[in-house]
């Protein structure tokens, strides 16, 4: 038998282990401050390019351009088209009007032809909104200095014009109207999708699904595709919608057209993309929803001789109801927010149409950041962090919703 | 029976079997259709992704032996190694994971153990708020800020506009909720007598948290880990802008270097020609990744299964 030892002068110091305690509580705290600290980063390094002195250049000096004394913001459509005309070479004009005819635009989108055409206004420089107030004095010197045509003004990037106006190739006159339209009308298609496949999919698990192995399969399945990264969504999107399904997509079947042209790349096979990605995310949540239902109430509905169906249409589908739809909002801005499969499955950087159909080209919020990040001139970094604010907008808007959704229909039993 | 019909109602024998419903049946095979679809994804994704990764064997630039030893990924001249985007995935999952596992853990423990309850209702939803922020966020604030910032304390020369430590590290910042919320239900799931009993012992509120509460939510904390690290594996928009353009095999975080994800979003900008030798390396690099990650996944669901501390 081993000896047993006893500790007779067993050193309890508390003092030192008190002051270990305090030590680590302040590392616990500091790191949940460094959490924060970060989205503030985040958000002021946004709000710091967003607004801020710009510094830019005409071309052709508006002031030149008005006919019989009217200026050119204030001349009619008929008029700018007759500028276009006679200041475009006939080719440019012809090819403006075979994307889409001079009848059928706007007197907006003429304008914005007009000035970005003819007028061709240039940034020459950017200040983000820290350096702008500031160094007010000294950014007045130097444009005065080096840029003496250039006008300098202070502007907000996102302005209400930035949100209507369609998508240009020049900074100071581009806008995101082509990209919010594009992503809407995306997660159209991704909710037509995505949410009956899914809230039936959470039913039969919930309801129906007995205890075999398909369904044991089906439940490990949808885990683990809700872990696929979301890139490999849109290479799966790339070879099933895009170039298999692309007769579908593209609208040829519905002699929407021609076979020689026909491009899967479109908002519809962009919707279904997404729609698989938040597929796993909406039958997850539904599944909860419906799990919290009570027993007794099915109980009592079957009690009273209603079948499975009348039980799960008339009293589990409107309770879990508020439930199911927070969590199709949630997985509606996470689909708003991707990246990445979109890229894959092919949006269009540079179009400035607004998508009219399922099968128009697109481009989406995200895209546009993406796309105005990478470009190396600073004036463009300015227009991504307006779209970002935009896009953040949005998803907070989205998630109000989700939280009053919660709290206004939530009940206990 | 004889007898009903002796007082002239037709009286038909009570059938208590059950009914078949046409429209319930119908019902209930739609219902079928919609959970079984999330298979039908899975077996699109191995089938399309695995189809195409096979044609990429085949074509005539691509050996699977040089593919797998070689360190030069360069399409257009016929390499096709695939170690240069493998080391810099790892670099920027490395650098992520000690940033989001130290920090993640210290939070996830601060709220469970030391938060009061109104600091936790004000802390969680900031939380959430940084889960819920898209990705192109996070890559704009990689290279807008965290960039500068790098260049600015390791000098010009030393770091590249385009690095993987500055989209390593932010990473880290967007897995950090993930590991956070995860780790939090983990710690949370504790039972309280286990606190309670260590603290009747004598135990400090640290030692309480540190060799109490935290082994026995051991195995949730893992799979967090385990998860967070499958996440970082996948992530694609940070890298793609603020990582670098072009495979570079390089161990150095301050040059630039092309991971499998941002190299897929590279070449398939613009319209990919198909069957292009691009088109079918996209599908074998999503192979790659998606078998990547599946497999950590299931690893994260055994050691939850497998070693999780029952308590009544």
């Amino acid at each position: 038998m081993k000896e047993k030892i006893i500790h007779t002068d067993y050193n309890v110091n508390i003092e030192g282990r008190n002051r270990s305690g305090t030590a680590w509580r302040w590392i616990f705290q500091a790191s949940t401050i460094v959490g924060i600290l970060a989205l503030v980063a985040l958000l002021l390094n946004i709000m710091d390019a967003s607004f801020g002195y710009v510094a830019y250049e005409a071309k052709v000096n508006p002031a030149t351009l008005a006919s019989n004394g009217v200026p050119l913001e204030e001349q009619s459509k008929e008029q700018l088209v007759a500028l276009l005309q006679s200041k475009l070479s006939s080719g440019a004009f012809n090819k403006l009007d075979k994307d889409e005819p001079f009848e059928k635009r706007s007197r907006a989108n003429v304008l914005q032809i007009v000035n970005e055409r003819i007028v061709k206004y240039e940034v020459v420089q950017v200040w983000d909104l820290w350096s702008s107030l500031t160094k007010s004095a000294e950014i007045k010197a130097t444009v005065a200095k080096d840029f003496p045509q250039a006008d300098l003004k202070f502007i907000s990037w996102l302005t209400a014009d930035f949100i209507t106006r369609p998508q240009s190739s020049e900074a100071i006159t581009t806008g995101v109207r082509t990209a919010i339209l594009g992503s809407l009308w995306t997660i159209l298609f991704t909710i037509l999708f995505a949410f009956p496949i899914g809230v039936g999919a959470a039913i039969y698990l919930e309801e129906y699904a007995i205890d075999n192995w398909l369904n044991r399969l089906i439940r490990t399945n949808i885990n683990n595709l809700a872990g696929v990264p979301s890139i490999v969504y849109g290479i799966l999107g790339l070879a099933i919608f895009v170039r298999t399904l692309e007769p579908l997509t593209s609208g040829e079947i519905f002699g929407l057209v021609d076979a020689t042209t026909a491009n899967g790349r479109t908002v519809l096979a962009a919707g279904l993309t997404l729609g698989l990605l938040v597929l796993p995310i909406i039958i997850i949540n539904a599944q909860e929803a419906i799990r919290a239902v009570p027993q007794s109430l099915r109980k009592a509905s079957y009690g009273i001789g209603a079948t499975k169906w009348q039980t799960i249409w008339s009293h589990v589908l409107p309770n879990a109801m508020p439930g199911i739809l927070t969590g199709t909002i949630l997985a509606i801005s996470r689909a708003i927010g991707e990246t990445a499969p979109l890229v894959v499955v092919g949006a269009s950087t540079a179009i400035s149409f607004d998508p009219t159909s399922p099968f128009s080209k697109f481009t989406t919020l995200p895209i546009q950041i993406y796309q105005w990040t990478s470009r190396p001139q600073p004036e463009f970094r300015s227009v991504a962090a307006a779209t970002i604010l935009v896009l953040l907008i949005m998803l907070l808007s989205l998630n109000a919703s989700a939280v009053v959704l919660r709290n206004r229909f939530s009940r206990r039993y | 029976m004889a007898t009903s019909a002796t007082n002239g109602l037709k009286k038909k024998p009570l059938n208590l079997r059950r009914k078949t419903r046409l429209g319930e049946m119908f019902i209930q095979g739609l219902l079928f259709f919609s959970g079984i679809f999330s298979i039908f994804t899975t077996i699109g994704i191995v089938y399309e992704l695995g189809k195409e990764a096979l044609l990429f064997f085949q074509m005539p630039e691509v050996n699977l032996l040089q593919t797998l030893t070689s360190v030069e990924w360069k399409p257009h001249v016929g390499k096709f190694g695939i170690w240069p985007l493998v080391t810099s995935t790892l670099m920027t999952t490395v650098i992520a994971m000690s940033i989001a596992i130290p920090l993640g853990l210290s939070v996830s423990i601060y709220l469970s153990e030391y938060a009061s309850p109104k600091m936790r209702s004000i802390l969680k939803p900031i939380l959430e708020v940084l889960a819920g922020i898209p990705t192109i966020v996070y890559g704009y604030f990689a290279l807008m800020l965290m960039t500068p910032l790098l260049r600015n304390i390791f000098g010009n020369d030393v770091v590249q506009i385009y690095n993987t430590a500055s989209a390593g590290l932010v990473m880290g910042i967007l897995i950090l909720p993930l590991i956070t919320s995860m780790t939090e239900d983990a710690l949370s799931a504790v039972p309280r007598s286990l606190r309670e009993a260590a603290y009747g012992m004598g135990a400090t509120k640290l030692e309480v948290a540190l060799q109490v509460v935290l082994p026995a939510a051991l195995s949730g904390i893992a799979a967090a880990v385990i998860i967070g690290i499958s996440r970082a594996i996948g992530e694609t928009m940070i890298v793609a802008v603020a990582a670098g353009a072009g495979p570079n095999f390089t161990f150095n975080p301050f040059e630039g270097a092309e991971t499998i994800t941002g190299h897929i979003v590279r070449i398939s900008g613009g319209d990919l020609a198909y069957d292009s030798i691009d088109y079918n390396s996209i599908f074998f690099l999503g192979l790659l990744l998606f078998v990547i990650t599946l497999t950590l996944n299931i690893i994260s669901q055994r050691i939850v299964r497998r070693f999780r501390e029952v308590y009544e």
